[in-house]
């Protein structure tokens, strides 16, 4: 493959993350790294509702799910990590149209995005932790923390992921290289946002009921 | 870069083999690290047995008989059993689809160095204040208060060695899935490709609970949470639950690659297509699924209700029905066969009655009320050595003799390889069969020892000397190897003569870029329908010679793997408050990790390209000016 063939809108292939073999397996490899990804969440959730609302026998109401949880700060963190997921469409769709710029700008908003939901949960954490809701608190604390915790730790790891990306590839442009690695990325993006809308849904909305 | 070998000394030798990419040597390099595991784990199991030889005794002390048990299964289920499969898969896979490698030869390689150094590390707690104590499955009620950082190194061990497995999982499916010759169909694909293909969907799925099992276990102990705690509200059952997801698939993600291995010397020896090869693949893909299906039968006795142990039970009996087409298509592959009693052949007739006895063993513990008295006894030790050792150890040994020739184009010695079998068979089920009946009459497993009245001394006596026995085989199996190598023998191309399948129709030694031209696969047993029709080449070509594409060796690998690895020891020591320093080797070690990974994104690789010429040059240099296909 030659990395510094140039492509115009024209000539540019209609599925570029396969457009060659290497992108192929990427392509393949990734999706089975998620469905990898979905048995390890779903292990983590499974433990989550084994352990919910569970602790010491001195444990008092004050942190149950009903009490701890507010809806309005999940809530935003949510519409920002959903509004994420759609810029990383835009992104992937300027990339199928050879429109580097949309690319990469996109992918920056997705950044940006990505890092106000990751500010958001963090401060979450802190405001639990200022009540008392410690990690070592309760099975229950520990499971929640964990559950959440490595849901936060993916996204980090997305953001320096794509950073890394959009400067790596911001002086040389699209080729058939580097497209399969914006696809995968923003597969890796969607997957976060799937899995959050899993923990609203099993841990916040049930939560709070 | 030239890919013409030169002559290398031993530096650049070591050196070649740290950076490879190459499937065959990293399938060489799977293969040994395999089997000095292997050892180690068969030297634990020898002291275990001299310890049991004879009421009483006190030939090692409790605690340390807990530590070699432990370390005998976990070393045999994940650094012994795993590897060598591995390292058949690594050999062989490539060449039975007619790839040039696999397709992440980059991760390949990872995959091998952290489970080596997964090993390693788990293996220096011998030297380190004790080896884990609380059995191969570490249930957490036990392993939470387990003294020193025994289980410690086993959390973190098995986490590193686990991540590498996972690794070597996915890039096996998309090896599989992508990187077939043309012609070849998911229905001509020979059956270690197809076992290895499940096999590796089961690594999948089974090894991310227990990736969450370790992490939990490693947060109890290094921060405080509270998952198993029960006085904090935590359940140890869950421990149980997420080791059993994974351990139960586990279980046919080394069985099935046996089968496979099995299949191909069963077709070959009896110069037959293999019989109801449709069946066969239906019964894989079955029993990887039904794998998933039967964890909690390792937990009748917790106490989940009738309910589910009379779902599980029948779920587990089901099992048996795809097992036992495998082993009638087995026996009819054989049927009106021209066989040839060769080494792997023996081990293939030797494998089938010990298979079958652990099956129906397995079957009558899948009974729930029955399972009650079984659970905990010998009689669990004896069913589950005849389907491990009766199984699996002996497809190793078989198909080490199988695919020696392919690997190192030199053949074991027939008939010293005859007398192995014969030593490690008899071995074998001296040392298990009896094991049986001591289970029956109410031998606990995990004891470090037995009282002289309870009637149990001979059957123990018995037991010990079949495990010596055992040993001398596997004595007899290496120093196969040592002469084998020094007599230095080549024997080129399809050694066995009835070769049916593609790694068979490459000359040898196998060049480093596999196939000179990818092949055209023109039905299941390609190589024999060549043969048959008298083909000298041995395969139809899917294109002209041209330009071959081939990875780059990369060093980034074992450097990951020794920032990772380094980074466990940071972790381990953290624990203990007075050793502030480990925090440094912590963040060191994770750094050398992260710096390794931005230096693979940041800097492009795209391979090299071995041109025409150079492709003659390197079949002149290794065949000879006559070529390689006689």
């Amino acid at each position: 493959m030659d990395v510094n063939k140039e492509f115009t809108a024209q000539t540019w292939p209609d599925h570029p993350e396969q457009a060659t073999l290497e992108g192929k397996n990427k392509f393949v490899g990734f999706w089975l790294f998620l469905a990898c990804e979905i048995v390890l969440f779903a292990s983590l959730f499974a433990t989550y509702l084994a352990l919910k609302n569970r602790g010491p026998a001195s444990m008092g109401e004050e942190f149950t799910t009903q009490s701890l949880f507010e809806l309005p700060l999940v809530f935003a963190m949510t519409m920002v990590l959903l509004t994420s997921s759609l810029t990383s469409v835009y992104a992937i769709y300027h990339m199928k149209n050879h429109n580097f710029k949309g690319t990469q700008t996109w992918m920056g908003i997705t950044v940006i995005l990505g890092a106000v939901f990751l500010a958001l949960e963090i401060y979450e954490f802190n405001h639990y932790v200022h009540l008392g809701f410690h990690y070592t608190h309760s099975a229950f604390s520990s499971a929640f923390y964990t559950l959440v915790g490595t849901h936060g730790a993916h996204v980090l790891l997305g953001l320096c992921w794509i950073t890394s990306l959009i400067i790596r590839n911001n002086k040389r442009g699209l080729n058939l290289y580097n497209a399969p690695k914006y696809y995968v990325a923003a597969l890796y993006w969607h997957f976060i946002d799937v899995v959050w809308v899993f923990i609203f849904t099993v841990v916040y909305l049930m939560g709070a009921m | 870069m030239s890919s013409i070998a030169k002559k290398t000394g031993f530096g650049a030798t070591v050196w070649d083999y740290i950076t490879t990419v190459d499937h065959k040597k990293i399938g060489v390099m799977y293969l040994l690290a395999g089997t000095f595991f292997f050892v180690l784990g068969g030297i634990e199991a020898l002291l275990m047995r001299i310890q049991l030889m004879r009421p009483n005794n006190d030939f090692v002390s409790a605690g340390f008989f807990n530590e070699l048990m432990t370390m005998h299964g976990t070393t045999m289920i994940f650094l012994a059993a795993m590897p060598l499969l591995f390292g058949f898969m690594n050999a062989v896979v490539p060449l039975q689809i007619g790839a040039r490698d696999v397709a992440f030869p980059f991760l390949n390689s990872l995959g091998f160095w952290l489970f080596f150094f997964g090993g390693v590390f788990l293996n220096l707690s011998w030297f380190l204040g004790g080896a884990p104590d609380a059995g191969w499955t570490s249930y957490a009620s036990l392993s939470l208060y387990s003294e020193g950082h025994g289980i410690d190194f086993y959390v973190l061990g098995l986490q590193i060695s686990g991540a590498g497995t996972l690794i070597s999982g996915i890039n096996f499916l998309v090896t599989i899935i992508n990187m077939r010759a043309p012609g070849m169909t998911y229905m001509r694909m020979p059956l270690f490709t197809w076992t290895t293909f499940v096999a590796s969907a089961l690594i999948l799925f089974a090894f991310p609970p227990l990736t969450i099992g370790l992490a939990l276990m490693l947060f109890d102990r290094m921060f405080g949470a509270n998952f198993f705690d029960h006085t904090m509200g935590g359940n140890t059952i869950i421990w149980e639950h997420l080791f059993w997801i994974f351990g139960h698939p586990e279980v046919y993600i080394l069985v099935l690659p046996a089968f496979g291995l099995f299949s191909e010397i069963f077709a070959t020896f009896s110069r037959k297509r293999l019989f109801g090869y449709s069946s066969m693949v239906f019964a894989t893909i079955l029993i990887g699924f039904l794998g998933f299906m039967v964890w909690a039968h390792h937990m009748f006795t917790v106490g989940l209700g009738a309910t589910a142990n009379a779902i599980f039970a029948v779920a587990t009996m089901a099992i048996a029905v795809p097992t036992g087409m495998k082993v009638f298509n087995w026996l009819l592959t054989m049927w009106g066969g021209s066989i040839k009693v060769t080494v792997p052949m023996l081990y293939a007739l030797g494998f089938i009655p010990s298979f079958v006895a652990g099956g129906v063993t397995g079957v009558m513990q899948a009974a729930a009320p029955l399972d009650y008295q079984l659970h905990d006894s010998y009689f669990i030790v004896a069913h589950f050595h005849y389907v491990i050792v009766g199984g699996i150890v002996l497809a190793l040994f078989g198909s080490a003799h199988y695919y020696w020739p392919l690997m190192f184009n030199q053949m074991l010695d027939e008939r010293l390889g005859k007398v192995t079998f014969w030593f490690f068979f008899v071995g074998f089920h001296c040392t298990f069969f009896v094991q049986h009946f001591l289970g029956l009459m109410g031998m606990p497993r995990r004891v470090a020892t037995y009282g002289a009245e309870q009637g149990l001394d001979t059957f123990n006596l018995i037991s010990t000397i079949g495990a010596a026995l055992m040993a001398i085989g596997v004595l007899m199996l290496v120093i196969n190897v040592v002469k084998t190598a020094i007599k230095n023998e080549k024997v080129g191309r399809d050694p066995w003569g009835d070769g049916r399948t593609l790694e068979w129709a490459i000359p040898q030694p196998v060049p480093f870029y596999n196939f000179r031209q990818t092949p055209l696969v023109r039905g299941l047993d390609t190589y024999w329908i060549e043969k048959q029709e008298g083909n000298e080449e041995g395969m139809t070509y899917a294109e002209p010679l041209g330009d071959i594409h081939m990875p780059n060796n990369s060093i980034l690998p074992f450097i990951m793997t020794i920032g990772l690895f380094i980074a466990s020891f940071g972790a381990l020591y953290n624990m203990d408050a007075d050793k502030p320093w480990s925090i440094f080797l912590l963040i060191g070690g994770l750094s050398i990790l992260f710096a390794c990974m931005f230096a693979r994104s940041f800097k492009d690789d795209h391979g090299y390209h071995v041109h025409v010429e150079d492709i003659l040059a390197e079949e002149e240099r290794l065949y000879g000016k006559k070529g390689g296909n006689n």
